[in-house]
């Protein structure tokens, strides 16, 4: 019973970090229809920031300091290697993605040498607790609350605000909410604004809970949150969520299985399977609309 | 001569090297409700979208109140005080019709409920589907919305593509009704329409477009008397 309370509190919290990635995906994708490839690399610079920040600044000064890096460097990869490519076709801009994607990769083996970097322990969340008979982190606990409290914050600045509706105007007509005077490249910054900074956030959850960050452990983590956000149906952020706690916990009772059966080797398999199954029943994800754009 | 709120001066556009609008000039003052007709292709739709900043010119000049915004981009076109009700009506369906409502408010900072009042005021049927998702309207109380969301902006010049397009006529009837009375509050209205009979009835001065170029211009009333023009435009059969 322990055991089992244990594997699923991890799913959980391993679902939460993946959430917090997924939103990324889902955000720029429900606007510019790109599948930002990128984006679990920046997912990875920003647990190597953490590394690096930690080392000479406290932990109160280096987490902001990550999660403002990390705004800059989403804002920064959309104004250099997508913008330019506004009218390209879209296999153009993903393509450029994909560039971006190797080139933070390099870039990441240039700076670390290729080295494994272990992450530091941060105070509180790596410390362990006592739940319910069973030794976790704190992080393991926070997450899910954590990641809750970012998503309503999130639909509230998508569904109350100016700034909100804007985004949701844009994600349907770019050319009609220009007519409105909304300025369409400020709007999809603030989407990769608000992505970036999600994903800071859960490389922080993520690599406190994982020994070491090499340059391409955004990689995964990356295509699984993309995995969970095309479940949950690609432009909705409670399909990502939804989809990214589905496949957390997955995955962490499938690890959790009797060794003596020798399945939890094919636990990310068994995630993209989960997909192909998904994709067949319902091709548009959990949440997502038919692709029926025109009346 | 009253004051003239919008001038064009030999306006060109071309798309991929075909040229839709040859030159073209024509001039809108403050107050009046202008029409520019024409067949399917005539170039009236690249007109407007070159006015309102979606298009670039190939050459030529929009001046607006005297100041030159030929290529301004659309938001500072909009911050101007030009909006446009596109063609299609182009409502954003999945914001509610009140929210379409703020949308078209969007650089203004001041308070909109006056205006949003003003707006119920003329379409009632927008108020009782206050907190609908502006897809699930029919396409006349769409056109409504989209003419609401524009006067959000407060326009100096309201600018329309096509308002009657696939309506049926009892609701374009309806549209240009409305159309009379946003512009007797003090809008003007620059109006492109294929439903010659419908535009020349309500403007004030009209302009005929045929292959890009201005072919005709004239009050509504002696266009509408005009051989020409009933023969290309209105049917024989029309009066």
């Amino acid at each position: 019973m322990e055991y089992v309370i244990s594997v699923l509190l991890s799913g959980i919290s391993v679902g939460g970090q993946y959430a917090l990635i997924a939103i990324g995906y889902t955000l720029v994708y429900g606007i510019l229809r790109l599948i930002n490839f990128a984006h679990g690399d920046v997912f990875m610079v920003a647990g190597l920031m953490g590394i690096y920040f930690t080392a000479t600044l406290p932990v109160t000064a280096s987490v902001p300091l990550v999660i403002f890096l990390t705004v800059v460097l989403g804002f920064t990869i959309e104004r250099a290697a997508y913008k330019p490519l506004r009218g390209a076709p879209r296999m153009s801009v993903m393509i450029s993605a994909i560039g971006v994607s190797y080139l933070l990769q390099n870039t990441a083996t240039y700076v670390t040498g290729g080295q494994p970097m272990t992450y530091p322990v941060i105070p509180f969340l790596s410390d362990t607790v006592n739940v319910a008979g069973t030794q976790t982190k704190w992080v393991v606990i926070i997450t899910p609350f954590l990641v809750l409290i970012l998503v309503f914050a999130l639909s509230l600045l998508i569904g109350r605000t100016k700034v909100g509706m804007a985004m949701r105007a844009v994600s349907k007509d770019f050319e009609t909410s220009r007519l409105m005077g909304i300025k369409i490249n400020s709007v999809i910054s603030v989407t990769f604004i608000i992505g970036s900074a999600l994903a800071a956030v859960g490389s922080v959850l993520f690599f406190t809970n994982y020994p070491a960050i090499t340059p391409t452990a955004g990689a995964m983590p990356g295509l699984k949150a993309f995995v969970a956000a095309v479940f949950g149906g690609i432009g909705s952020i409670p399909g990502a969520v939804i989809g990214a706690f589905l496949i957390g916990i997955c995955e962490t009772i499938i690890k959790g299985l009797p060794s003596s059966w020798d399945v939890s080797v094919f636990s990310d398999a068994f995630t993209f399977a989960l997909l192909i199954i998904i994709l067949i029943f319902k091709p548009q994800g959990l949440f997502g609309e038919a692709a029926t754009d025109k009346v | 001569m009253s004051e003239k709120v919008l001038q064009i001066e030999d306006l060109k556009v071309s798309y991929g090297g075909i040229e839709a609008v040859r030159g073209i000039s024509f001039d809108v003052n403050a107050g009046e409700i202008v029409t520019l007709i024409g067949a399917n292709g005539a170039g009236k739709s690249s007109t407007l979208r070159t006015i309102s900043g979606l298009v670039k010119p190939a050459g030529g000049k929009v001046i607006f109140e005297g100041a030159d915004i030929t290529a301004k981009d659309p938001t500072s076109i909009v911050s101007k005080g030009l909006m446009m009700v596109p063609e299609g009506r182009r409502i954003f369906p999945n914001l509610t019709v009140l929210e379409n409502l703020r949308v078209g408010a969007y650089l203004r900072k001041d308070d909109l409920e006056a205006d949003i009042e003003a707006v119920y005021g003329y379409f009632p049927r927008l108020k009782e589907r206050s907190w609908q998702e502006g897809g699930t309207l029919s396409g006349g109380e769409q056109q409504m919305l989209a003419v609401g969301r524009a006067l959000m902006g407060r326009p100096k010049l309201l600018m329309m593509d096509e308002p009657s397009l696939g309506l049926a006529p009892i609701v374009v009837q309806e549209i240009f009704n409305i159309i009379r009375r946003i512009n007797d509050a003090g809008t003007t209205v620059l109006l492109i329409e294929q439903n010659a009979n419908m535009a020349l009835h309500v403007a004030h001065r009209a302009y005929v477009i045929e292959n890009g170029k201005i072919a005709m211009e004239g009050t509504g009333a002696e266009l509408l008397e005009d051989e020409k023009v009933r023969a290309a435009y209105l049917g024989s059969a029309s009066k």
